[in-house]
């Protein structure tokens, strides 16, 4: 199993400069990839401009979307974004794609929040397929396309368009859940080989304080939930090795791990935690 | 610290009693709607495993507890006839009554101040609130849980009897109002519980008299004379009831918490009720305690525990409760395969962890599946299907997708009939024309991406089927109808055992048999048609791959679904393939291990025709537990990568058959 690093995108007090460190020191250490999230409504970077920026300062890592809420843009212009960030870093894009949680979002961005499911299927197509006429450049040929969610339509979707699948995050037994949901839709849909399987958790090793706050407020829409994603919040080198183990059990191929304050000394103790 | 349970029901007790020991200076009291002796409900039951938690958690309890214990290893089944006996389940059981009064007893002693004839119409004013009220919380609807309250199961009603039973028993009974079960244990020296159940629909067919507590004993008493040998039946406002699921979004919101009932409730076919609401006030109380009594940790704690724990029991406890509303389709199965079916119901027991606590069973079960004394499990029985031996019931080499013609494939990477060669063992060939899923890229690629430069799709209704598709255009029946022959006739000569027709997953001749893909009367007019014209030209194993549902709210549903597989075995299928969904692109798939079995299950009980499934199964005891329960005739599995060959060879087959023997 791999582990990638988040860039703290949508964490409080984040600068340009910071997210770029935490990239150029990403792309040094161990980590296999850097990830972003996707928010509008909320204060933070877009992911296709943050990562189009970490590609200029990494030459090693992938650079993923964990994910994308794809129907918020225009499927010609997602596209468009997809292929040039997978340009500029030299064909390391993998993009994770999905319909998000918030309805606030699709607000903000003046976009229908119903049929978001039929027009992530259709971003999927296109971005995938060779749709006639298609002049969207550059190409797109070898993104990684991972989609994310846990209705059934979400695991039919990933199956039929995509190479993997972008779980959302919980505890190793949550993730072993939906990977054989995934290996299930998988096969149904008669694809050879196995798809490519991604999780993501959170670390604090820091201020703990600080970071569950950011979590509280990211995740206040979950009401009552949030206080779950608090509680697995993993904050000492033990609870990140066991986090680890537990998902490279699971099957997991890919786990990037997001920290919940900007500060670059996370991602020290984070690499001596894995070390 | 103040705390504040509604309801002293067992959840509401024993929460009170591991606090209050916990802390001495806590004040806890518990509000009862009811009088502290009004009985609700005879017996329950425990098993080993709770039995253990109630020690650990409060010893003095669980001393007197199992004092008053009725004890037993057995399970017994009555069947026409036939009464089946199993071993090694360890239950335990105790009156409701008993239960609350010594739990009364102990929180009384420990200082727990008890409120009985309290309504509570607000919520208590507290540190820590806990809705211990049951299925019915008031609590809950005081609060924002995200509740969802759902009928499951068959209608039941719930008596006493003074004939003490010395097993748990399941009762079948046909009568003439069709097939009604009971479920019935003891539960201390002189009573037992008496679950009589009856599914809906004959239950709704010819309705048993229900207007009074006496009219619905007797009948019931009547009903199950001889099984009651004399004995009588005690009504306890016993009445026809259903049963309520109920699940939470959230546990707890803010200083409010659920517990037992009132957070979940698991169906009584499965026994766990009570179980799991002790262990909610174990793992609460546990949690209070290690987080120094911060209430709002410990209570995220405490649902971390149990959310997955409990929904785990919830979904087996469904699939025991769709299990005995259908019991009448498994009526035509042998004793001993209808036991076996019955206790692999809920997932929780399979033919491998039945073999650990009852061998002997299982090897009768071997015994009878494989027709000789001493039989391998029954996988590796051998089938015989219109003069084809099958050696094992999981060894088949599926062919793929293979095209009856060239615009009948998938993809430019899909074999035609003309091009296709047997690969070694005992093949399956699945043949079919892709209809409006034609001219894609590589599956390797993706599904149903559109073939820059295709050729023209088919189908009987011109829709497009996913974004970018093209729109079909009308097949050519005749022809389509004699390349099917033609193919089944090369297929004949090729040598193959197993021919199956395509039906499923929305290609050609699956896109007939949808309404959200064809619009005419009768849709099942083409693919009979070829079916019945490919049966006399294919002398072997003639099976049929169907979506026996769409997953679609206007699309086929699995009673369409089953009536469809009926009219296919009429019209000659030896084998039903079963599949689901895929006739469009945006179905509501239900994806998870062995996600086909149930439909499996009842194509083949009630259309009364062989299946074959596969669905994500990756085990061995997976098959085993199918195969012998009567959910399928034959398996696909998916074996990684690296056995697959391992799988084909026949040498090793037999001695992995000679080894579990």
């Amino acid at each position: 199993m791999n582990v990638g690093v988040g860039l703290p995108t949508t964490t409080p007090g984040a600068t340009g400069e910071l997210l770029l460190e935490w990239a150029r020191r990403a792309d040094a250490g161990p980590f296999s990839s850097v990830a972003v999230l996707d928010r509008v409504a909320y204060d933070s970077f877009e992911p296709f401009a943050a990562l189009a920026a970490a590609a200029g300062v990494t030459t090693r890592v992938r650079l993923a979307t964990m994910i994308a809420i794809g129907p918020l843009r225009p499927t010609g212009l997602l596209a468009k974004q997809a292929a040039s960030v997978h340009g500029l870093s030299g064909g390391r894009l993998t993009l994770g794609l999905a319909v998000g949680a918030r309805t606030e979002d699709y607000e903000t961005a003046g976009v229908e929040h119903r049929g978001r499911g039929r027009k992530l299927a259709e971003q999927l197509a296109y971005i995938r397929g060779g749709v006639e006429g298609d002049r969207v450049g550059p190409s797109r040929a070898g993104i990684e396309l991972l989609v994310g969610g846990l209705s059934g339509q979400a695991f039919s979707r990933m199956a039929r368009y995509a190479d993997g699948y972008a779980h959302g995050g919980g505890p190793p037994r949550a993730f072993a859940s939906a990977a054989a949901r995934a290996e299930a839709a998988w096969r149904d849909l008669g694809r050879p080989g196995r798809p490519r399987l991604w999780g993501q958790g959170y670390f604090t090793f820091g201020d703990v304080e600080r970071g569950n706050a950011y979590l509280r407020d990211y995740y206040a829409f979950t009401g009552g939930f949030v206080e779950r994603i608090v509680a697995e919040n993993l904050t000492s080198a033990r609870a990140v090795k066991d986090f680890v183990r537990g998902y490279e059990e699971a099957g997991c191929d890919e786990l990037v791990l997001f920290s919940t304050t900007p500060d670059v000394e996370e991602l020290e103790r984070l690499q001596e935690a894995l070390a | 610290m103040r705390v504040e349970i509604v309801g002293g029901g067992p959840a509401g007790l024993y929460l009170a009693i591991l606090l209050k020991k916990a802390e001495r200076a806590t004040e806890v009291r518990v509000l009862e709607r009811n009088a502290p002796d009004a009985t609700f409900g005879w017996g329950v039951v425990f098993s080993e495993e709770t039995l253990g938690s109630l020690r650990d958690a409060d010893p003095e309890t669980h001393l007197e507890i199992t004092d008053t214990f009725a004890r037993w290893n057995r399970l017994d089944i009555r069947f026409r006839g036939r009464e089946l006996r199993s071993t090694g389940h360890s239950f335990s059981a105790i009156a409701r009554t008993r239960l609350l009064e010594i739990l009364q007893r102990r929180a009384g002693g420990l200082g727990v101040e008890l409120e009985f004839g309290v309504e509570v119409e607000a919520l208590p004013d507290a540190d820590l609130v806990a809705g211990a009220d049951g299925a019915n919380s008031v609590v809950r609807r005081l609060g924002e849980f995200g509740t969802k309250v759902e009928q499951e199961g068959s209608k039941y009603v719930w008596f006493g009897t003074d004939l003490v039973f010395d097993a748990f028993t399941f009762i079948f009974k046909e009568t003439e109002h069709g097939l009604y079960n009971v479920h019935a244990y003891p539960y201390d020296e002189q009573l037992s519980t008496f679950i009589v159940e009856c599914p809906l629909e004959t239950w709704l067919g010819v309705r048993p008299p229900d207007r009074s507590e006496e009219d619905t004993l007797a009948f019931c008493e009547q009903l199950f004379a001889r099984d009651l040998r004399g004995h009588e039946l005690f009504s306890n406002r016993s009445l026809w009831l259903d049963f309520p699921k109920v699940t939470n979004g959230v546990w707890h919101h803010g200083r409010v918490v659920l517990v037992g009932d009132a957070a979940h409730t698991a169906h009584f076919s499965i026994g766990s009720g009570t179980k799991l609401a002790m262990e909610d006030s174990i793992a609460l109380a546990n949690s209070l305690v290690r987080r120094g009594w911060n209430v709002e940790a410990a209570l995220v704690d405490y649902e971390l525990e149990r959310a997955p724990v409990v929904e785990r029991t919830q979904t087996a406890a469904s699939e025991s409760a769709a299990y005995f509303g259908r019991i009448a389709s498994y009526a035509h199965l042998e004793p001993i395969q209808f036991a076996f079916n019955l206790l692999t119901r809920s997932g929780r027991i399979t033919h491998a962890s039945l073999g650990i606590r009852d061998p002997q069973f299982t090897r009768s079960l071997d015994a009878w599946f494989g027709g000789t004394p001493v039989a391998p499990p029954p996988a590796f029985a051998p089938l015989e299907l219109r003069g084809v031996r099958f050696p094992s019931r999981f060894s088949l080499a599926a062919s793929g997708f293979v095209a009856v013609s060239p615009e009948g494939r998938i993809a430019p990477e899909t074999p035609t009939i003309d091009e296709w060669t047997p690969p070694d063992g005992q093949v399956v060939l699945q043949l079919g024309h892709a209809g409006r899923r034609a001219a894609c890229l590589a599956p390797a690629l993706g599904r149903d991406l559109p073939l820059p430069d295709g050729w023209p799709v088919v189908a009987p209704t011109p829709k497009p089927y996913g974004p970018f598709s093209p729109t079909p255009g009308e097949p050519d029946e005749e022809r389509i109808h004699s390349q099917f022959v033609a193919a089944a006739a090369r297929a004949a000569e090729l040598g193959v055992d197993v021919l199956v027709l395509d039906m499923a997953h929305g290609y050609l001749l699956g896109s007939y048999l949808s309404p959200l893909t064809n619009l005419e009367q009768d849709r099942l007019r083409f693919p009979l048609s070829v079916l019945g014209a490919v049966r006399p030209v294919w002398p072997r194993v003639l099976a049929v791959r169907l979506s026996v549902t769409d997953w679609h709210p206007r699309g086929n549903s699995v009673e369409d679904g089953i009536a469809i597989a009926r009219a296919l075995a009429e019209g000659g299928c030896d084998l039903v393939h079963v599949e689901a969904g895929q006739t469009v692109h945006d179905d509501r798939p239900e994806y998870r291990r062995g996600f086909l079995t149930a439909l499996s299950d009842r194509v083949r009980n009630e259309a009364g025709v062989p299946t074959l499934v596969g669905g994500y199964l990756t085990t061995l005891d997976e098959a085993n537990t199918i195969v012998g329960a009567g959910r399928a005739d034959l398996v696909l599995l998916d074996l990684p990568e690296a056995q697959i060959e391992y799988r084909l060879d026949p040498v090793i087959t037999q001695e992995i058959s000679g080894a579990v023997r």
